[in-house]
């Protein structure tokens, strides 16, 4: 073993001038790649294995992508005239194309094909010779990616190939990741000091990889000194990660907490100023998602346009929706909120049905425009989901508006004065009539505008509004009826609470739990956490 | 005495409990005495279905007397009707003996799916009927007693209340989901095969139930007629129209509703006790908020505050469903909902209330 890695590792120093020749002349020794190719079609592993060398050292533009296709197994010889071809199965055939020309030759039978075979040992050099020249990739991005695929799988050849790159590196991140990965490798070293050294180096990297190999370190270590050293980089690593990980649960608990806020503020409205509980508010959050969902259907091509397009457009089918039912069937019933209920309960189940008989009762799947998906990622522990991030980010813009709205607007004014006291209000020469419906269709607008956050989370089907209506409930009636910030803080703190509960007792049991405590909370301040202003005692 | 004084005032009431009695005696007679295809025989089905709805109105029986009498608009009673109806399915679960698929003497089936070596502690005791029939009242009436006991304490009311109700159910429904709470996941209690050691699949055990519903029904009404019309009913009333003047003039208003709210707790399970074994199964969707806000409106059509409207109600609501389920199967969601918009807004005494008010204009003239 010991012989062959050192003939690897001479015939890699040996290459290494022609590699940097062959990177600064481009494409001129395609010969050697040829030689190269010409030799992979040789029966001896040996001789294959200087083939794969040769074709990482001619520099040619398709090295890579053949070094790739011998990996894959995709790699073959028409055996009667030894062409190269590239070959897709295809039944019992392959579909195969020209792998120089790129030429399309049809489908070919199998036993007219010889594969290019590959042993374990040439897996790994293959591995090892494509790391390297990844390493020489024009691209940082994917030398970046590259110095982390070799912190993986760390041989000597490697090693001299991360050495032989730091030289001449100039990307600070890429120089970062090289940097660490030579110190995972250094950790192996015989001399003490350059464990030492190699500790130092990485302490406080986050790439779970370093935390394994210190880890293994601490097993075989006998030096007291690097041991000491070990425990205590690992200590670090495992208290940063504790803290990522719980940055991490509250991002998460954050994120549900928007969506609740979102859920919950125009029930929150609706209930503070007329005083009646919207049973269809659910649906009305589900009209919303149902819009952003026709919009994308209308422009395919534009996703991210749809999406923009269908906040007002949610706004408005939701806000005419309530405006609608205030008008038809709210107005007869007001100061009978039990019956209020029960009459908007029934409009729950006619919206759901209508639904279901238009777009049928299977979910939908909204499409999330390319900039809303990926994720941030701030270290190898904490990445943050785009959308979830954007979700929160809007969440906290409708909050504000809404609240300028209601601070500075005089439509703001009545509906405070309105909630306040009513007949005082009427007094004063407040339409409360008008200002009921009015807020109606304000409470609804936003739930449409919930809706189309929500279709960015979760499928869009006819029960979506009734897995948030009892959330939403807790949330307004958590924070304090009627009042903005009441529900705000309400629902993050159960977002929140709700998502560090989850790893401890897992995602139902939080829930009963937090049900269990409102419900408790209830009993000790039954005007919630933010009491509502003005005269409300009966 | 009071109490035949209490039915005797009551002429609809009367009129209804001779039509159920009537009904617990020929139903049942109808099925064993006629051969089948004898043009007087009532079938198995039928007689079963029909006892499902003396269930479902025991229940809203259970909902008027919170809502009707207390003012109490309880979002949350199917929890204690499922609470009931688990007793009974555990009793019958134990019934079952090892003439499971597992055929393990010990364990119901799911626990030997789950791999529990033993059965949990709060299963233990339901071999015996009189303990089952013990915790189908307790249960739920413990349930009732603490929620009632918090929230009438700190003077919970309306809306808030409501949700709170609602909000027990979804958590109910949530936790009975998990299948480490022993009382078999989302599959539920099922596979029952006999019931004190008569068969289930045999007409005459169902006829047996259909009796015992019936029963069950016209006892629940009598009590419940009592209770309303006795000095506490007084009391409750008054508490429903003006409960801080009721508690000004020194009523423990808190006491009044805990008694009348863990009393329906009672009913409420007994009818889920009745109705488990006649479906055959019991599972966790009956903790459902859906379920227990259509208890709500049958008793909303039928009228709240007479307690035969609330069985009315039941009756003609459930029958509409099963005739319209099975008719047109979309209709069933616009229906009730429309059930729902239409009796709030035309319709607010019900239709026991509609027709009362129909006779009274007669009378007028």
């Amino acid at each position: 073993m010991n012989t062959v890695l050192q003939f690897i590792i001479t015939g890699l120093l040996f290459c290494l001038p022609i590699l940097s020749t062959s990177v600064a002349f481009g494409a001129t020794q395609s010969a050697e790649f040829e030689q190269g190719v010409q030799l992979l079609a040789s029966k001896s592993f040996t001789e294959k294995e200087q083939a794969i060398h040769m074709i990482g050292n001619s520099g040619d533009p398709l090295a890579i992508k053949t070094l790739q296709a011998v990996y894959a197994g995709k790699l073959f010889f028409v055996k009667k005239d030894k062409t190269l071809v590239y070959g897709e199965p295809d039944g019992s055939t392959y579909s195969v194309t020209d792998f120089i020309s790129g030429e399309d030759l049809g489908l070919i039978k199998k036993r007219k094909l010889k594969k290019i075979t590959i042993n374990n040992k040439l897996r790994g050099v293959l591995k090892s010779v494509l790391a390297g020249l990844n390493l020489q990739h024009p691209d940082p991005k994917q030398r970046l990616a590259a110095a982390e695929e070799i912190l993986t799988g760390l041989n000597p050849e490697l090693i001299t190939l991360l050495k032989k790159s730091l030289l001449t590196e100039q990307d600070p991140e890429v120089r970062e990741a090289l940097t660490s990965a030579l110190a995972v490798a250094g950790l192996h070293h015989q001399d003490p000091q350059q464990r030492l050294a190699s500790l130092a180096l990485i302490a406080g990297n986050l790439n779970p990889v370093v935390k394994n190999a210190i880890q293994a370190l601490i097993e075989k270590e006998n030096d007291p000194i690097v041991l000491k050293k070990a425990e205590a980089a690992l200590k670090v690593i495992e208290a940063k990660s504790t803290w990522y990980a719980r940055l991490e649960t509250l991002f998460f608990g954050l994120s549900l907490g928007s969506v609740l806020v979102l859920a919950a503020i125009g029930l929150a409205i609706t209930f503070g100023v007329i005083g009646v509980i919207n049973m269809a508010h659910g649906e009305l959050i589900m009209l919303g998602a149902y819009t952003t969902y026709v919009l994308q259907q209308l422009m395919p091509n534009y996703i991210g346009l749809a999406l923009a397009l269908s906040i007002p457009a949610a706004f408005c089918v939701s806000g005419l929706t309530g405006i609608l039912i205030e008008k038809s069937v709210i107005r007869f019933l007001y100061g009978r909120p039990l019956e209020t209920l029960l009459a908007t309960f029934g409009i729950s189940l006619v919206l759901q049905q209508t639904v279901r008989s238009i777009f049928s009762p299977l979910n939908r799947s909204v499409a999330t425009p390319d900039w809303m998906s990926g994720s941030l990622v701030i270290n190898p522990l904490l990445s943050l989901t785009t959308n979830r991030v954007t979700i929160f980010l809007f969440a906290m813009i409708v909050f504000a508006g809404l609240f300028v709205l209601l601070k500075k607007s005089s439509l703001g004014l009545n509906v405070r004065a309105v909630a306040q006291n009513r007949n005082m209000a009427r007094a004063m020469g407040v339409k409360a009539a008008r200002v009921d419906a009015l807020t109606f269709g304000l409470g609804s607008g936003i739930a449409g505008i919930a809706g189309v956050a929500l279709s960015q989370l979760t499928n869009v089907g006819p029960n979506l509004g009734q897995a948030y209506i009892i959330d939403s409930f807790m949330v307004v009636v958590f924070g304090g009826v009627g009042n903005l910030w009441g529900t705000l803080v309400g629902g993050l703190s159960l977002g929140i609470a709700n998502k560090f509960l989850e790893p401890w007792i897992g995602a139902v049991l939080a829930k009963i739990i937090i049900l269990i405590f409102i419900i408790l909370f209830i009993q000790k301040r039954p005007q919630g956490l933010f009491p509502q202003k003005g005269r409300a005692a009966e | 005495m009071s109490i035949i004084k209490s039915l005797y005032r009551d002429k609809v009431g009367m009129v209804m409990l001779t039509l159920l009695t009537l009904m617990a005696v020929i139903i049942p007679a109808c099925n064993q005495v006629f051969p089948e295809g004898h043009t007087f025989h009532i079938s198995t089905f039928t007689m079963t279905l029909l006892g499902k709805y003396l269930c479902y109105a025991l229940l809203a029986l259970s909902v008027d007397l919170v809502w009707g009498y207390l003012g109490i608009l309880s979002l949350g009673h199917g929890a204690f009707f499922g609470l009931g109806g688990y007793a009974m399915g555990m009793y019958l679960m134990r019934q079952i003996g090892d003439r499971g698929v597992y055929g393990n003497p010990l364990l119901p089936d799911f626990m030997v799916f789950l791999n529990w070596q033993e059965l949990p502690w709060f299963w233990h005791g339901f071999n015996w009927f009189a303990f089952a029939m013990l915790m189908v009242m307790l249960a739920p009436a413990a349930l009732a007693f603490i929620f009632g006991w918090f929230a009438f304490k700190s003077r919970v009311t309306g809306v808030y209340l409501s949700i709170i109700t609602q909000a027990m159910t979804y958590a109910l429904l949530l936790a009975f989901f998990r299948n480490e709470m022993g009382f078999g996941g989302n599959n539920g209690l099922t596979d029952f095969k006999d019931i004190l050691g008569f068969s289930l699949q045999n007409d005459a055990t169902k006829a047996g139930l259909f009796m015992a519903s019936a029963i069950a029904l016209i006892l629940g009404y009598i009590s419940c007629r009592y209770i309303t019309q006795s000095k506490l009913g007084r009391v409750c009333t008054a508490i429903r129209d003006q409960e801080s003047r009721v508690r000004f003039l020194g009523y423990r208003v808190e006491h009044a509703k805990l008694f009348i709210f863990t009393f329906s707790a009672v009913l409420a399970g007994i009818a889920g006790a009745l109705y488990v074994p006649q479906v055959g199964i019991i599972n966790p969707t009956e903790f459902s908020p859906l379920n227990s806000i259509e208890i709500v409106i049958w008793v909303a059509v039928g009228g709240r505050a007479t307690l035969y409207g609330a069985v009315a109600g039941a009756l003609v609501v459930n029958y509409a469903k099963s005739y319209l389920t099975a008719a047109f199967p979309d209709a069933w969601l616009f229906g009730l909902g429309a059930l729902f918009i239409l009796v709030t807004l035309f319709l607010p005494q019900g239709i026991s209330g509609g027709i009362t008010a129909l006779f009274k204009k007669k009378e007028a003239r």
